[in-house]
């Protein structure tokens, strides 16, 4: 570049824009995930609201340039609050033919597709199974192009560090990552310094990448784009002032758990065997030892979960993490927590199903499973998280239950909030109420389901304790002393102590309003779970277009808080969205006596925004 | 504080639960049970420390008879929670009671895993080769050929040898022995010094559905021709007047049952038992006509529950004293003003 031309360039004014969807895809290999999750961290430290969704196959390296081999990262950021990844995206980036095939149909028309035209080689068009090339044939003309060949560029931009081709070529994401930080006005500083610590042992890849990353930005600031590609600004958004992280929902639950077992003074077993996608919640807990945390990769889910009741038997506090499969094998586990009314969490990420099912794609299908899913009249609490930061929160929340109630505790969340990452405000914890256990210790007129009057808890003595030496376990006791009973009146009042106890949990909890809009009117959505972002957009939209809609969404699913009857009563007619086949639905149909209808997606991915509105005007229109 | 500290002296009673104890007239739970009672305090054990965790079957209600901690839990499973527990409590003496339903069917996966971990904890599996509480269906140990209602022509399962099964788990401590012996508080004494997962089988009478299997073992007449107590470093000798032994075969790398002055055998061709030897060990599961008892292996090894103390205390070390507020801000933050 010559220093004339580069002086002569004009900063071009950006264009404003509210809000920007984009999309990274490539292949498993190509590094999306990390070009995205940089993009997040630069955008945040923008100022902008944003909310992100991964889409990576099961596959761990499909094979290179095929469809199934296709990783996506999205992100949404905007000058305004942003509560989902967004629908379609306003920018694809496709690092590959493949990337292109699977995604060119979510992009909006007349939206932005950057692609790197060095992978478009008749052999990966075939692979993706393109008859013609696309960048050829006019089929791409409904969108703004942008066409360069990044794996040239890149090659170009790091030959002089002697890396051999292979490392040369994976900087390629960096390079397309310095471009988009240009197109979207984003710091470089950041990544460069985290470039410089991934690399910190092989100074020359860091060399390189920060190269690859600085010549794509330098290009972006020189070529002369094609007609109708911009760069563009998306002013920082009004947020609540105060110290923020990226977070997503798996995070969020392994550090709310580590809080809430402070809070209740108690240490942590964690018991879990791998499984999608919820095995990092055993990563972020198997680094956090010094928490009074120990983790215990099982042989099996059901092994996971005894081992997290043998550790509340114990007096830890006893936490199982799975997915739906997972949950299938330990029922009968719980079972005997309900039984021998020990605490118990146990985190559900959701995905789909049945069977192995879609283990890389988020569904809300074991709401049933959760609730009701165990031999004998089975009782437990079932909570779900709204947001990726409010697993936090919940999680505390399964914990404070699950040791005032002696109870175990499902805490669903899913594919979709365990992998999304959204900027959250951290918490006070000084604000956080602790709630410190005492175990039992008093021989005195000792037996093993004594309760508490009030909250129907039996005491929690444990082993080690002088002069409460007791055996529980899976048989049913006699009320009165904690003896194996096989009366049958006694099992009556037995089951029906269960009960109680679970309802009663109704009363710690908020009575049930809506989230948003008036506490009556023609419709009540009712959500729960990670559908929070959707739906609460969706009747933003609604609501300004002047409907009568209003959202409420449940976290506490068993029981059900107080007051939901009422409110749902308030109601024309009620839509329940649910990302399963109708679960909640069935559910308030049978529990709260309300002619609820169904809106079912169960694709493996979040609802739309713009899905929900289109689905619930066409209601409205009609009447219902 | 609690109003009553514990004694300093225990003794049998103050180990026996004030439940009526429900399994069949004659069967050999009994006797096992006694054995416990009895050996407890006399290893300083106190009921307010020992825990005993069993799975279902028959076997499986002991804890219920014991005045210490105990949990019945469910099909299979003792072992998984008995090591949630230790790792909750490493400080706890805890027992696993189970059976070779419980233990080596349903539960095979979990005894297999916490052999191979050597979590301390001590194994006790009684082995009657029959379902007892079900009704009497043949079971993982039974014999090919074994009549029951589920195998009306005789059953064509091969067993499992339990001993055999531990030491290919990784035990480091596998010994045997039987119901109604006296030498059964030797072996359990040996099993609660073992630091690591000590596993024992106890051969046990079910009068009802298996009555006799093991007569030819444990009876007084023909007992002597066929135990073999082990004694480490002594030679392996048996029989009413320790006339017969165990001679190492080198050319099928197997043991022989000799007797000593016949055929020229002297007691210098017995072999001496090293219950170090794992090899040896094995050849000691399964022996003709004559069945291995007390201490077949006993080789220590790293402690699973140790090991999680020390990382824990690794951990705290390189971190720290633990901080929830520095926890959140790690990585990238950011303040909105």
């Amino acid at each position: 570049m010559e220093t004339s031309a580069a002086a002569s360039v004009q900063p071009s004014p950006r264009e404003t824009l509210d809000s920007v969807v984009i999309r990274f895809a490539g292949d498993s290999g190509d590094g999306m995930q990390l070009t995205g999750s940089q993009f997040t961290t630069a955008t945040a430290d923008a100022g902008n609201d944003l909310a992100t969704f991964p889409d990576f196959p099961a596959e761990i390296r499909a094979p290179a340039g095929t469809t199934y081999g296709v990783s996506g990262y999205q992100i949404h950021f905007a000058a305004h609050s942003v509560l989902t990844p967004g629908d379609a995206p306003d920018v694809l980036v496709a690092m590959n033919p493949a990337a292109l095939k699977v995604n060119e149909e979510a992009l909006k028309p007349g939206g932005l597709v950057v692609i790197n035209t060095g992978a478009f080689t008749s052999n990966n068009l075939k692979k993706a199974g393109y008859e013609t090339n696309p960048l050829e044939d006019g089929s791409l003309d409904k969108f703004r192009v942008l066409a360069l060949d990044i794996s040239k560029m890149t090659l170009a931009s790091v030959k002089d560090l002697g890396l051999g081709s292979k490392e040369a070529n994976r900087c390629k994401n960096m390079w397309t990552l310095g471009l988009m930080y240009w197109l979207f006005g984003r710091e470089r500083g950041q990544t460069i310094a985290w470039l410089n610590q991934k690399f910190a042992k092989r100074p020359k890849l860091a060399e390189a990448n920060i190269a690859a990353l600085n010549a794509g930005h330098i290009y972006g600031e020189n070529a002369e784009l094609p007609h109708g590609i911009n760069a563009y600004e998306v002013p920082s958004a009004d947020l609540t002032p105060g110290e923020y992280r990226n977070i997503n929902g798996n995070e969020a639950t392994a550090w709310g758990l580590v809080t809430g077992a402070r809070l209740a003074g108690l240490e942590m077993v964690y018991g879990s065997y791998p499984i999608t996608p919820a095995s990092n919640l055993l990563h972020h807990l198997a680094r956090l030892k010094h928490f009074g945390v120990t983790t215990f990769q099982a042989e099996d889910e059901i092994a996971a979960v005894a081992a997290a009741v043998g550790a509340s038997f114990g007096g830890a506090i006893g936490v199982t993490g799975t997915s739906g499969p997972g949950v299938a094998l330990k029922s009968e586990t719980i079972g005997l927590a309900i039984a021998a009314e020990l605490p118990l969490v146990v985190v559900d990420v959701q995905r789909g199903g049945p069977s192995t099912g879609l283990p890389t794609k988020t569904e809300q299908s074991d709401l049933l499973q959760a609730v009701w899913g165990r031999n004998g009249d089975a009782p437990l609490a079932v909570l779900a998280a709204a947001t990726p930061g409010d697993c936090f929160y919940m999680a505390i929340e399964a914990i404070r239950i699950a040791v005032k109630y002696m109870t175990p505790v499902i805490l669903l969340t899913d594919g979709y909030v365990a992998n999304s990452s959204e900027p959250w405000p951290l918490p006070d914890l000084d604000s956080l109420t602790p709630f410190p256990v005492k175990h039992h210790v008093d021989p005195e007129g000792f037996h093993p389901f004594l309760r508490n009057d009030r909250t129907l808890a039996r005491v929690w003595a444990v082993p080690g304790t002088p002069g409460t030496e007791h055996r529980i376990g899976g048989l049913e006791k006699d009320r009165n002393t904690g003896h194996i009973s096989y009366d049958p009146h006694n099992h009556h009042l037995m089951t029906l102590a269960r009960e109680q106890k679970i309802a009663g949990i109704a009363n710690d909890l908020a009575p049930a309003k809506v989230d948003q809009g008036d506490p009556e009117g023609d419709l009540l959505i009712v959500g729960w779970g990670s559908t929070y972002g959707s739906i609460s957009q969706a009747v933003h939209v609604l609501r300004e277009r002047g409907h009568s809609v209003s959202h409420l969404h449940l976290r506490h699913i068993w029981p059900l808080p107080d007051g939901l009857r009422e409110v749902l009563h308030s109601f024309k007619s009620i839509l329940v969205p649910e990302l399963n086949n109708g679960q909640l639905v069935k559910l308030l149909r049978a529990e709260m006596d309300v002619e609820a209808e169904s809106l079912t997606r169960v694709t493996g991915q979040p609802f739309r925004i713009g899905g929900l509105i289109n689905a619930v005007s066409e209601r409205l229109r009609n009447g219902s | 504080m609690s109003p009553n500290p514990p004694k300093k002296e225990y003794d049998r009673k103050d180990f026996a639960s004030d439940q009526e104890v429900r399994w069949c007239p004659g069967c050999g739970d009994y006797a096992i049970l006694a054995a416990v009672q009895r050996t407890l305090p006399s290893l300083g054990c106190s009921p307010e420390n020992t825990v005993f965790i069993s799975g279902i079957g028959c076997s499986s209600r002991f804890p219920y008879y014991m005045n210490t901690y105990g949990f019945h839990t469910i099909h299979g499973r003792a072992p998984a929670i008995a090591s949630g527990l230790k790792l909750a409590n490493p400080d706890l003496d805890v027992w696993v009671i189970t059976g070779d339903g419980d233990g080596l069917s349903i539960g095979g996966n979990h005894l297999l895993h916490v052999l191979r971990r050597n979590l301390d904890l001590q194994i006790m599996l009684f082995n009657n080769q029959i379902y007892g509480l079900t009704k009497g269906q043949y079971s993982p140990t039974s014999q090919v050929g074994k009549v029951t209602p589920s195998s009306p022509l005789g059953s064509i399962d091969q067993p499992v040898v339990p001993a055999r099964f531990a030491l290919g788990a990784g035990a480091t401590f596998v010994a045997r022995a039987y119901d109604t012996s006296k030498k059964l508080p030797e072996g359990l004494t040996a099993a609660k010094q073992h630091k690591g997962a000590s596993f024992i089988e106890i051969l046990q009478n079910c009068p009802v559905f298996n009555d006799g299997v093991f007569e030819m073992i444990t009876d007084r007449k023909t007992g002597p021709a066929h135990q073999l107590w082990l004694e480490h470093g002594k030679p392996m000798t048996f029989g009413a007047n320790g006339e017969k032994g165990l001679r190492l075969n080198p050319q099928s790398l197997s043991l022989d049952v000799v007797t000593i002055g016949e055929d020229g055998v002297t007691e210098d061709d017995i072999i001496v038992h090293d219950e170090t030897n794992a090899s040896l060990a094995w050849m000691l599961t399964d022996l003709p006509e004559v069945v291995a008892l007390g201490v077949l292996y006993r080789h220590p090894g790293p402690v699973y529950n140790e090991a999680v103390v020390v990382q824990r205390k690794m951990a705290e070390e390189r971190f720290g004293a633990p901080d929830l507020n520095a926890l959140l801000r790690q990585g990238h933050t950011w303040t909105v003003s």
